[in-house]
């Protein structure tokens, strides 16, 4: 078994620096790698390419990197939950890529799996289809869409083994595995840090193989966008 | 005139029994309460949850399960979780029967627009685009003018696109209408206490009238 861990989150990120493209799992706030932002933030690592479904809201998740204007161009599908983004965005401080979420998440799935490209129907007819090729299939047209990688995919998950294998909870999951393959070097921080052997191999999620740095982040808030309840 | 929910109800009738359905932001999301009673629907959400359940009771939130709306959820008897790429999956694959979502503007030929209002609102497509791209059944929840009064339902969108000659079927707070296959709205139902005139003068886009136009059935 190769070890994977790292004592914190500092270790973690070392190697992360100015100019680079990383990327972040989450939805929302769901399944965001809370310890890592808060460690950019931190060492204030700026100029920053930032593949992440959403912005975070303005007091949290990716949300904290934009207000210190660290991040350069973010690539997402959805920031509207954060209204200093979309201020950034119409003012021309921040370059935004809008994609379509289920083209996002292929790509990265593709940059992790070797694809290179790839035809999708999403997205024919608006302006996502500018300037890319579109083929026939079946009749119908698609564009082509290339592959995304990172130089650091930072991802958070439940529970992690030594081996870097992880299991997510529940919504949590989203973008992270894929995210995870698709980085040249991949980060998982976890609720859970547990030795190799603990987890059942079936139950596995996200093979170690795609993991080079694990820990176990020191505090999680989880904070809950919309506590919607019934009565 | 229907409201939210009103529109929501009237949506809820089009569910048939054992198929899979994707709800989007807004109205969509409130059909869910309005499931016809005998009919086994389940409801995928794409942030990666298939046997989406009601709002929890107060207390019982779990900050790991949400929807697309980012609400927190539950999850009924026979649910799984699942990765993005894999809900799109299913969602391109065609898996999922039918989509519900919202609209600022469709057209006559069935175009919609639900993402962008250039310089002023540009939150993201989301899954939007690869929803209304490969669903076989899209349904449409809007109001049929805007807060100034004019017309959503257009001769041509002048917002930009979410897709193409897409949309099927609308439903708005005045009417029920489909897209004709070679284009053109056709009026199906008035809303309750809605005239076949104020629905006419309501729409831009060219709108077939053929006979006499029921009220809808609102049990």
């Amino acid at each position: 078994m190769i070890n994977k861990v790292v004592s914190n989150v500092q270790e973690a990120l070392e190697g992360v620096e100015d100019n680079m493209t990383l990327m972040l799992g989450g939805f929302g706030l769901c399944g965001i790698p809370e310890n890592s932002i808060a460690e950019l933030v931190k060492k204030g690592i700026k100029n920053l390419t930032c593949i992440s479904n959403n912005a975070g809201v303005d007091d949290f998740g990716l949300g904290l990197l934009l207000h210190k204007r660290q991040i350069k161009k973010m690539i997402s599908s959805y920031v509207g939950e954060n209204d200093e983004f979309e201020r950034q965005m119409l003012s021309g401080e921040l370059e935004v890529d809008l994609i379509p979420q289920g083209s996002l998440a292929e790509r990265c799935r593709a940059g992790g799996a070797g694809i290179p490209a790839f035809f999708t129907p999403a997205g024919y007819g608006t302006e996502v289809a500018e300037g890319k090729e579109i083929r026939d299939f079946n009749g119908k047209p698609h564009i082509l869409e290339h592959a995304l990688t990172a130089d650091f995919a930072i991802v958070k998950a439940w529970k992690g083994d030594a081996a870097g294998n992880l299991i997510f909870k529940a919504t949590a999951k989203n973008f992270n595995p894929m995210m995870a393959m698709a980085g040249t070097i991949t980060i998982a921080e976890v609720e859970e840090l547990v030795p190799a052997g603990a987890l059942n191999p079936n139950e596995i999620h996200t093979p170690g193989i795609f993991v080079q740095r694990i820990f176990q982040g020191e505090r999680f808030e989880k904070r809950i966008e919309q506590r919607t309840v019934r009565s | 005139m229907l409201d939210k929910i009103g529109i929501a109800k009237r949506i809820a009738q089009e569910l048939h029994d054992n198929t899979y359905v994707n709800l989007g932001i807004g109205i969509p999301t409130l059909v869910a309460n309005y499931v016809p009673k005998g009919i086994s629907v389940e409801f995928q959400s794409e942030n990666g949850i298939l046997g989406m359940g009601a709002f929890p009771l107060s207390g019982e939130e779990d900050a790991d399960l949400i929807n697309a709306g980012k609400q927190t959820i539950t999850a009924l008897d026979g649910a799984v979780y699942f990765d993005s790429a894999t809900s799109f999956a299913m969602i391109r694959g065609k898996h999922v029967q039918l989509t519900v979502l919202g609209a600022m503007e469709v057209s006559e030929n069935g175009d919609i627009a639900n993402w962008k209002i250039p310089g002023r609102m540009v939150k993201g497509m989301g899954g939007a685009m690869d929803l209304v791209a490969s669903a076989e059944n899209i349904i449409v929840a809007m109001m049929h003018t805007n807060k100034k009064g004019d017309s959503k339902m257009l001769k041509q969108c002048s917002l930009p696109l979410t897709g193409v000659a897409c949309v099927k079927k609308i439903v708005t707070n005045l009417a029920v209408l489909e897209v004709m296959p070679q284009g053109g709205f056709k009026l199906l139902e008035r809303a309750p206490g809605v005239s076949v005139q104020e629905i006419m003068d309501a729409t831009q886009g060219s709108l077939l009238v053929d006979g006499d136009i029921p009220e809808m059935d609102l049990k």
